[in-house]
C-alpha cells in the first residue's frame, strides 16, 4: 500500500544520508589517513600544502556549544519552572506563545544580529572588548537564545507530567513553592530535563547560518571566546561557496566534516532519546 | 502582572496561607525565575527592534520590484521573494501528502508490536535531530548520482527542504490523530465501514486543524532555512525571475545572507530590511497556525 511506502521512505531517507555521506568519506580518506583528519590540528583544505586536521574545527564547534549552552540552560530551566509551577494557567497561555516565536526566528536574521547588534555594538562599542569583527561568543551568546525555546519547552513538559500529589505531598510537610520546586519536582523530571539540555546540544553543534555569519571564517585552534573561529557547520557552508569539482578532494572533504558531524549529533540525539524513554517509565 | 498578584492566582495549591513562601530565599529564587524570563523576552524585543531600526530606510518598494545589483541603491530582492515562494509552494507539494501518508501508516495501521514500525518511530524522531546542513549534503550526493551539472534548480532545494521538515510534518500528524478519540473509529467501524473508509472519512478529517498548524509551522521552518540550500548553489546572482521547477533561484535567506557578508554598510541595511520582510511573513505563518489550532481544533 501507498502509505506504508511512505513510512519506509523515512528509513531510506536515512540509509540514504549514510550512504550519501560515506562514500565521498572513503574516497577521502583513500587519500587522508583518519588518524591526521581526527588529530591534526591545521585545518587549510584548500591551500598548495593542504593539510587536514579537523582540531581547529571541532574547537570552534566546541566553544560555540558550551557558550550557548551556558546562555541557554538557565534561562530556559528558569523559563520552565516559572510556567510549569508558578505561572497562572493564562499566563502561561500569553508567555509560552512568545517564548516560541524565539523558535520561530529564521537562523539569518540570528546571525545577522550576532554580527551587527551583539558583536558589532555591544562587545565592541559598549564594552570596548579587545575584538574583531567575528567572535565565537556572539555567535554562542545568540545560538543561546535560539536554543531556549527548545529547553523550555521540553523541560516544562517534562515538569508538568510530575504528578501533581508529590506536590500535595511536598506542601504537606511544609514545604514552600521553592523547595517543591528544587528538591521534589526537578529530581522527579530530571531525565526529561536532561533530554532537552542534550538536543539543545544537538542543535547547537548542528547550527550553521548564525556560526557562518557572526563567528569567523579562519579555521585555527580557538583558545577565547573573543576569538574568531570557524566551526564544522561553519566550514561546510564556506565551502559550499566555492567551487567543488565532484569527487575532488575539496568535495570529499565536504562529507567527510558532514560524516564526523552527523556521527556526533547521532550520538547525543540516541543519549536524549535514552532519557526520555526512562523518564516516560517513571509514571 | 506583579509578583505578589502571580502568587495568589498560583495553581493548584493556596500559598497565601503557608509559612515560608515569602522567605527571603524564596522571593529571591522567583526573582531569579521571572529575570531569566525576562531576559528571553527582552533579547527577543531587542532583535527585532534593533532589526527594524536598521532596515526601516530600504524597506520601500525597491525591495520587492529591483533585481541585486552591486550598487546598493539600486539593488532589490524581487527574485529571491519569487524564487522563495516556488521553492515553498513545491516544497509544500512534496512534502505534506508524503508526511500525512507516513504518519497515517504509522499511527493507523502500523501493527505497533513489530520490532521494525519501533525502529520506523525511534527513525522518525532522530532525522528529526538531524542538523539541516546534513540535509544539504544528501541533496547534493543525490544531484551528483543523477549526474546534474548545474544543482540550482528550484525542485532540487524543495527536496532537499521536503526532506528536513518531512519527520516534523510526520509528528505533527501523528499526534494530530493520537488526540482523535478512539470511539469516533469504534463507531464508525460499527456502522460497517472499513478501516480505510473510517480513516478517510472520520480519522483524518477529524485531525485536520492539527495536521495544517504542524505542517504551516513546517513550512515556516523550511522559509526560514538557508543551510541546505547553500550547498545546492543558492547563492548566485540570479537577475531574472524563476518561472518553473528547472529554473535557477536564490531564496530570501540566501539573499540576506549575501548581503550580511558584503563589506559596504549599505548592503547590511538591505540585509536588515529583507530581513524585516522575511521575520514578518513567518510571524504571519506563525500567527495562522495558532489562530487555526485555538478556532478550529475540535475538542473532545
Amino acid at each position: 500500500m501507498a502509505l506504508r511506502l511512505a513510512a519506509w521512505l523515512t528509513i531510506a531517507i536515512t540509509v540514504g544520508i549514510v550512504i550519501a555521506l560515506i562514500i565521498p568519506s572513503l574516497e577521502f580518506f583513500a587519500q587522508v589517513s583518519i588518524r591526521d583528519f581526527l588529530f591534526g590540528t591545521r585545518w587549510a583544505p584548500r591551500f598548495a600544502d593542504a593539510s587536514f586536521g579537523v582540531i581547529p574545527l571541532i574547537t570552534a564547534t566546541f566553544w560555540t556549544t558550551a557558550i550557548a549552552l551556558i546562555t541557554a540552560v538557565p534561562l530556559g530551566l528558569g523559563s520552565a519552572v516559572l510556567l510549569s509551577e508558578y505561572a497562572h494557567p493564562r499566563l502561561r497561555q500569553v508567555l509560552k506563545p512568545i517564548l516560541e516565536i524565539l523558535a520561530g526566528v529564521p537562523t539569518v536574521v540570528y546571525g545577522l544580529f550576532a554580527l551587527a547588534f551583539v558583536q558589532g555594538t555591544v562587545l565592541r562599542d559598549w564594552l570596548h572588548l579587545p575584538t574583531g569583527s567575528f567572535s565565537v561568543l556572539a555567535a554562542g551568546l545568540v545560538m543561546g537564545v535560539m536554543i531556549v525555546p527548545t529547553v523550555a519547552s521540553l523541560s516544562e513538559d517534562a515538569m508538568s507530567a510530575v504528578p501533581n500529589s508529590m506536590r500535595q505531598g511536598s506542601a504537606a510537610l511544609g514545604a514552600n513553592r521553592m523547595q517543591t520546586s528544587l528538591r521534589v519536582v526537578f529530581p522527579a523530571a530530571l531525565s526529561g530535563i536532561v533530554a532537552a539540555i542534550v538536543l539543545g546540544v544537538s542543535r547547537a553543534v548542528g547550527e550553521t547560518m548564525i556560526v557562518a555569519i557572526a563567528a569567523g571564517g579562519q579555521a585555527r585552534i580557538v583558545t577565547g571566546a573573543l576569538e574568531q573561529g570557524q566551526t564544522m557547520t561553519g566550514f561546510i557552508a564556506n565551502a559550499a561557496l566555492g567551487d567543488s569539482r565532484v569527487g575532488s578532494i575539496e568535495y570529499n572533504t565536504l562529507f567527510a566534516v558532514g560524516l564526523l558531524l552527523f556521527t556526533i549529533t547521532l550520538l547525543i540525539n540516541f543519549i536524549s532519546i535514552r532519557f526520555v524513554r526512562r523518564f516516560r517509565e517513571a509514571y | 502582572m506583579s509578583i505578589a498578584t502571580d502568587l495568589r492566582l498560583s495553581r493548584s495549591l493556596d500559598t497565601s496561607a503557608r509559612s515560608g513562601e515569602r522567605s527571603p530565599k524564596a522571593m529571591v529564587f522567583l526573582v531569579l525565575l521571572w529575570v531569566t524570563m525576562f531576559i528571553a523576552m527582552t533579547v527577543l524585543l531587542v532583535l527585532i527592534v534593533t532589526t527594524f531600526i536598521e532596515g526601516a530606510p530600504r524597506l520601500d518598494l525597491r525591495l520587492f520590484t529591483e533585481y541585486p545589483s552591486s550598487t546598493p541603491a539600486r539593488a532589490g530582492a524581487r527574485p529571491a521573494i519569487l524564487g522563495s515562494i516556488w521553492v515553498i509552494c513545491t516544497t509544500a507539494v512534496l512534502a505534506i501528502p508524503l508526511g500525512v501518508a507516513a504518519a497515517v501508516q504509522l499511527e493507523e495501521f502500523a501493527d505497533k508490536t513489530k520490532r521494525i514500525n519501533h525502529l520506523i518511530e525511534l527513525n522518525v524522531q532522530n532525522l528529526a535531530a538531524i542538523p539541516s546542513v546534513v540535509y544539504g549534503l544528501l541533496a547534493l550526493a543525490m544531484l551528483t548520482l543523477l549526474r546534474v551539472q548545474n544543482k540550482n534548480l528550484v525542485i532540487a532545494g524543495a527536496t532537499a527542504l521536503s526532506l528536513l521538515i518531512l519527520p516534523v510534518i510526520i509528528i505533527a500528524t501523528r499526534e494530530a490523530l493520537r488526540s482523535v478519540p478512539a470511539e469516533i473509529r469504534e463507531a464508525s467501524l460499527a456502522l460497517g465501514a472499513t478501516p480505510l473508509q473510517t480513516m478517510w472519512k472520520q480519522t483524518l478529517p477529524s485531525a485536520v486543524p492539527g495536521i495544517a498548524t504542524g505542517a504551516i509551522l513546517a513550512l515556516s521552518r523550511a522559509f526560514g532555512e538557508a543551510a541546505p540550500l547553500l550547498l545546492l548553489g543558492g547563492l548566485v546572482f540570479v537577475s531574472y525571475d524563476p518561472n518553473g521547477l528547472l529554473s535557477g533561484y536564490t531564496t530570501l535567506p540566501i539573499q540576506i545572507f549575501n548581503w550580511t557578508g558584503r563589506p559596504q554598510e549599505e548592503f547590511r541595511v538591505l540585509a536588515a530590511a529583507a530581513s524585516i520582510l522575511l521575520l514578518v511573513l513567518l510571524l504571519a505563518m506563525n500567527a495562522l497556525a495558532i489562530y487555526i489550532r485555538n478556532h478550529y481544533q475540535r475538542r473532545w
